[in-house]
C-alpha cells in the first residue's frame, strides 16, 4: 500500500508539486525571516555591546540615572585602582575605561582661523594603551577610511561623513571646544590621523575618537573615567551570567549616594533590554503569524485536493477501503509532503540565510537619520534555531491541513459521502 | 431452473440466494415531502445468475444498486448478502464484506488516472492486504481475460472509452466477489462497443460463476440476461421478454 501511495503522489503533480512548492516557499521564508530577525537583533545586541554598553558596564549611581546627559561631572574617580579591583575580583572578564563627551571640533586654516567647523559626538576609548583590546573591539582597522589609525598621543578619528562634509584633510589640526568635568571650558588640539565608516548611521554622522589619556587630559579628568566596560570572553551576551555578575557586585554596595559605584547589565540599561524583548516578541508573532496563514494555505491546498480526488475516494471506499484508512493515507501523504516540501526548503531557506550573514543586506539609504545603534548592512544569522524552525510551518501546518481537510471524509456516514464523490 | 415469483423471489430457494433484498424502501428529501423512490422491493439473486434492470431515467435504479451494494442504507427492509445482514455488521466488517463479496462498475470508469491499467485492478486486492506479486499475477490475468493483455502499462488516458470500462470489469473481478454491481457500465459507450461489453459481462459471469446485476437502459442486455426486471413507480416487476 505504502508503494501505491509513493506512486500516486509521485505521478500526480497535483498531489504532490504543488503542495510540495508551497510547503517550500514557506519553510524557505520563514526560514530566511527567522535567520533575518535573530541576524538583526544579535547584530544589534553586539553593537550595542562593543560601541556603548558592554556586556556590563560599571558607573557611579548619579551618572547612571541621567547617563542620557552624560554628565562627567559625575564620573568614577579613582579610576584605575576601580578597574584594578574588577580585574582582581572578576578575572575572566576584559575591563575597559569609556568616556564620551560632545563638543565643537574646530578645523582652522594655516593662520589659526576657522575654515570648518561642527558639532561632534566624542567617544573616548584606551587605543594606544599596552595590551588594549579597544582596537579590535571597536573594529577600526577596518572601518578605517582614509589615513591610519592613531599611534601616538593626540591622534584622533573621525567619521568620514563629518570630515567630508567640513571638507577636512588628513594630518590636519583639529581643535576640540567643550567643557571639563567641572564645567569650564577646555580646549584641547588634536591631530586628525584618519577617517571611519562604522556602517552604523548615527555614529557616522559626527563621530570623534580619541585615546582616552588625551580625553581625561583635555576635559581634566586625570584617574576618572565615565564608564567601565565589561566583557564576557566570548563576544556572546548572556543575560543571566551578567545579572549574576551585576548582583554580585551591587550587592556589597547598597548604597553610596550619587558617587557610589553601580553594574548595570547590557539589558538593564536605556531600554535595551525592552527594545530586545520586543524584537525577539515581535520576531516570534511574525512568524506565528506566518504558520497561521501557511497552516490556512496548506488547508485550503488540501481541500482543493480532496474536492479534486472526491471520485477517487468515492471508488476507494467502493472498493472496501475504510474511511479511517483513506483519512489515513490523506494524512500519511500530507507527512510525506511535509517531509519533502520542509527538507528542500529548510536547503533553500538555509542557502538563502547563508548567503545573508556573509554578504548581508545593505539598508543604509533607509538608515539616515536613524538613531538606531544598528548596522547599515543587516545580516541574517544561521543558529541551531534556524535549521529546526521551518519545521514548524513545514510539517505541522502541512499535517493539521491534512486533518482538518480530511476530517470531513472521516465523519461523515458513507451513504452520504457517496453522493458528495459522485459515484 | 425455478421461475421467478412476483417481484423475483423464488418461493423455496430462498436458502440459495446469494443477495437478497426484503421490502426495502427508501425515500430523498424534497420540497413538496419526501420522495419515494423505493418503495418495498422484494429480489433475490443466485450465484452465477446474470440479472438485468431496466428503468426509465430517475426511476431508482442507481439507488437500488447503491443500496443492494451497501453504499447507501435503506429507509426500510434489509439487505442480506450470503445470508448476513450488512447493516448489523461494524464498519469494520461492512468495509471487509465491500472489499470481498462485492465489486463495482460505475457508468463513468472512475479509474486512478494517475495508476495504469494493471495497478487499478491490482487496487482491491492491495486494499484487502493481498501480497503485491498475487495480485499482479491475478490483475494480469483478469487483463488478459477482457483482452486487455497488451494494454497493462496503460494509464486510464491512454485507453479508449471502451477500453478503460474493460478495466473497471477487472478491477470489479480482482477480489473474486460473488456479486458484481454495474451501474450502467455501457452508458457511455457506442452501440458496438456496449454490445461487446455486454458480451464479456455474460461470458465471465459464467465462466467464474459470480452474480451480475446490471442495471441499463439498453433493452437488448434484457434479452440477453438470465432475468429481466423493470423498475417503475418504485417497484420491480419481471419484464416480458
Amino acid at each position: 500500500m505504502i508503494r501505491f501511495l509513493l506512486k500516486g503522489i509521485v505521478r500526480d503533480r497535483h498531489r504532490s508539486f504543488f503542495p510540495v512548492l508551497i510547503v517550500t516557499l514557506g519553510v524557505a521564508v520563514t526560514t530566511v525571516m527567522h535567520a533575518f530577525m535573530d541576524g538583526m537583533a544579535d547584530e544589534m545586541v553586539r553593537n550595542m555591546a562593543r560601541l556603548d554598553s558592554g556586556h556590563v558596564k560599571v558607573v557611579t549611581r548619579g551618572y547612571g540615572e541621567i547617563v542620557s546627559q552624560i554628565p562627567n561631572d559625575l564620573a568614577i574617580r579613582s579610576a584605575d585602582s576601580v578597574m584594578a579591583a574588577l580585574e582582581a575580583r572578576y578575572p575572566g572578564m576584559e575591563w575597559t575605561p569609556r568616556i564620551k563627551f560632545g563638543g565643537l571640533l574646530d578645523f582652522p586654516d594655516s593662520t589659526g582661523e576657522t575654515r570648518a567647523q561642527g558639532p561632534a559626538a566624542g567617544f573616548a576609548a584606551d587605543l594606544l594603551g599596552e595590551g588594549s583590546g579597544e582596537i579590535a573591539r571597536l573594529n577600526l582597522a577596518q572601518s578605517l577610511v582614509r589615513g591610519r589609525l592613531p599611534s601616538s598621543p593626540n591622534e584622533i578619528l573621525v567619521s568620514d561623513e563629518f570630515a567630508s562634509r567640513l571638507g577636512v584633510e588628513i594630518g590636519g589640526t583639529a581643535t576640540l571646544i567643550g567643557s571639563t568635568a567641572y564645567g569650564s571650558m577646555a580646549v584641547h588640539n588634536f591631530r586628525l590621523a584618519g577617517t571611519i565608516r562604522f556602517g552604523i548611521a548615527p555614529l557616522d554622522r559626527n563621530m570623534l575618537i580619541a585615546d582616552i589619556a588625551d580625553v581625561r587630559y583635555a576635559l581634566d579628568m586625570e584617574d576618572m573615567t565615565a564608564e567601565i566596560l565589561g566583557f564576557f570572553p566570548t563576544t556572546v551576551y548572556d543575560d543571566g551570567a551578567a545579572e549574576l555578575l551585576a548582583d554580585d557586585f551591587n550587592g556589597e554596595r547598597p548604597s553610596g549616594g550619587p558617587a557610589g559605584l553601580r553594574m548595570l547589565t547590557l539589558r538593564g540599561q536605556g531600554g535595551i533590554g525592552q527594545m530586545l524583548d520586543m524584537a525577539r516578541s515581535r520576531s516570534a508573532i511574525i512568524i506565528a503569524v506566518f504558520i497561521v496563514i501557511m497552516s490556512i494555505v496548506l488547508w485550503n491546498t488540501g481541500l482543493m485536493s480532496g474536492i479534486r480526488r472526491y471520485g477517487e475516494l468515492g471508488v476507494r471506499l467502493a472498493l472496501g477501503e475504510s474511511h479511517r484508512h483513506v483519512y489515513g493515507t490523506l494524512i500519511a501523504e500530507s507527512i510525506l509532503i511535509g517531509i519533502g516540501g520542509t527538507a528542500a526548503g529548510a536547503a533553500i531557506g538555509l542557502a538563502v540565510s547563508y548567503f545573508l550573514q556573509e554578504v548581508g543586506w545593505d539598508i543604509s539609504g533607509m538608515m539616515r537619520g536613524s538613531s538606531v545603534m544598528m548596522s547599515n548592512v543587516i545580516r541574517a544569522r544561521v543558529t541551531p534555531a534556524t535549521w529546526m524552525i521551518g519545521l514548524i510551518p513545514g510539517m505541522a501546518a502541512t499535517i493539521l491541513g491534512a486533518v482538518f481537510s480530511g476530517s470531513g471524509i472521516f465523519r461523515r456516514e458513507t451513504s452520504r459521502l457517496f453522493k458528495e464523490l459522485e459515484v | 431452473m425455478p421461475r421467478a415469483g412476483q417481484n423475483g423471489i423464488f418461493p423455496g430457494v430462498i436458502a440459495m440466494s446469494i443477495l437478497q433484498a426484503e421490502r426495502i424502501t427508501k425515500s430523498f428529501p424534497g420540497r413538496a415531502g419526501p420522495i419515494e423512490v423505493l418503495k418495498g422491493i422484494d429480489f433475490s439473486a443466485r450465484e452465477g445468475e446474470v440479472i438485468a434492470v431496466l428503468g426509465a431515467s430517475g426511476a431508482g435504479k442507481s439507488t437500488l444498486l447503491h443500496v443492494l451494494g451497501t453504499l447507501d442504507a435503506p429507509d426500510g427492509g434489509r439487505i442480506l448478502i450470503r445470508e448476513r445482514d450488512p447493516f448489523t455488521v461494524s464498519d469494520r466488517e461492512l468495509d471487509e464484506i465491500r472489499n470481498r463479496d462485492l465489486g463495482f462498475v460505475f457508468q463513468f470508469h472512475h479509474l486512478l488516472p494517475e495508476f495504469d491499467a494493471l495497478e487499478n485492478v491490482m487496487m482491491p486486492a492491495v486494499l484487502g492486504g493481498v501480497r503485491d506479486r498475487a495480485a499482479h499475477e491475478r490483475a494480469a490475468s483478469l487483463l488478459a481475460d477482457v483482452g486487455l493483455e497488451k494494454r497493462i502499462t496503460h494509464r486510464p488516458a491512454e485507453l479508449s472509452g471502451g477500453e478503460q470500462q474493460r478495466v473497471a470489469v477487472a478491477r470489479a473481478l480482482m477480489n473474486e466477489p460473488a456479486i458484481v454491481l454495474a451501474d450502467e457500465p455501457s452508458g457511455n459507450l457506442d452501440d458496438r462497443t456496449s454490445e461487446r461489453l455486454h458480451t464479456l459481462l455474460l461470458e465471465l459471469s459464467r465462466k467464474k460463476r459470480q452474480t451480475f446485476v446490471i442495471v441499463t437502459h439498453k433493452r437488448e442486455l434484457l434479452e440477453r440476461a438470465d432475468r429481466g426486471f423493470v423498475l417503475e413507480d418504485g417497484l420491480l416487476v419481471p419484464a416480458g421478454r
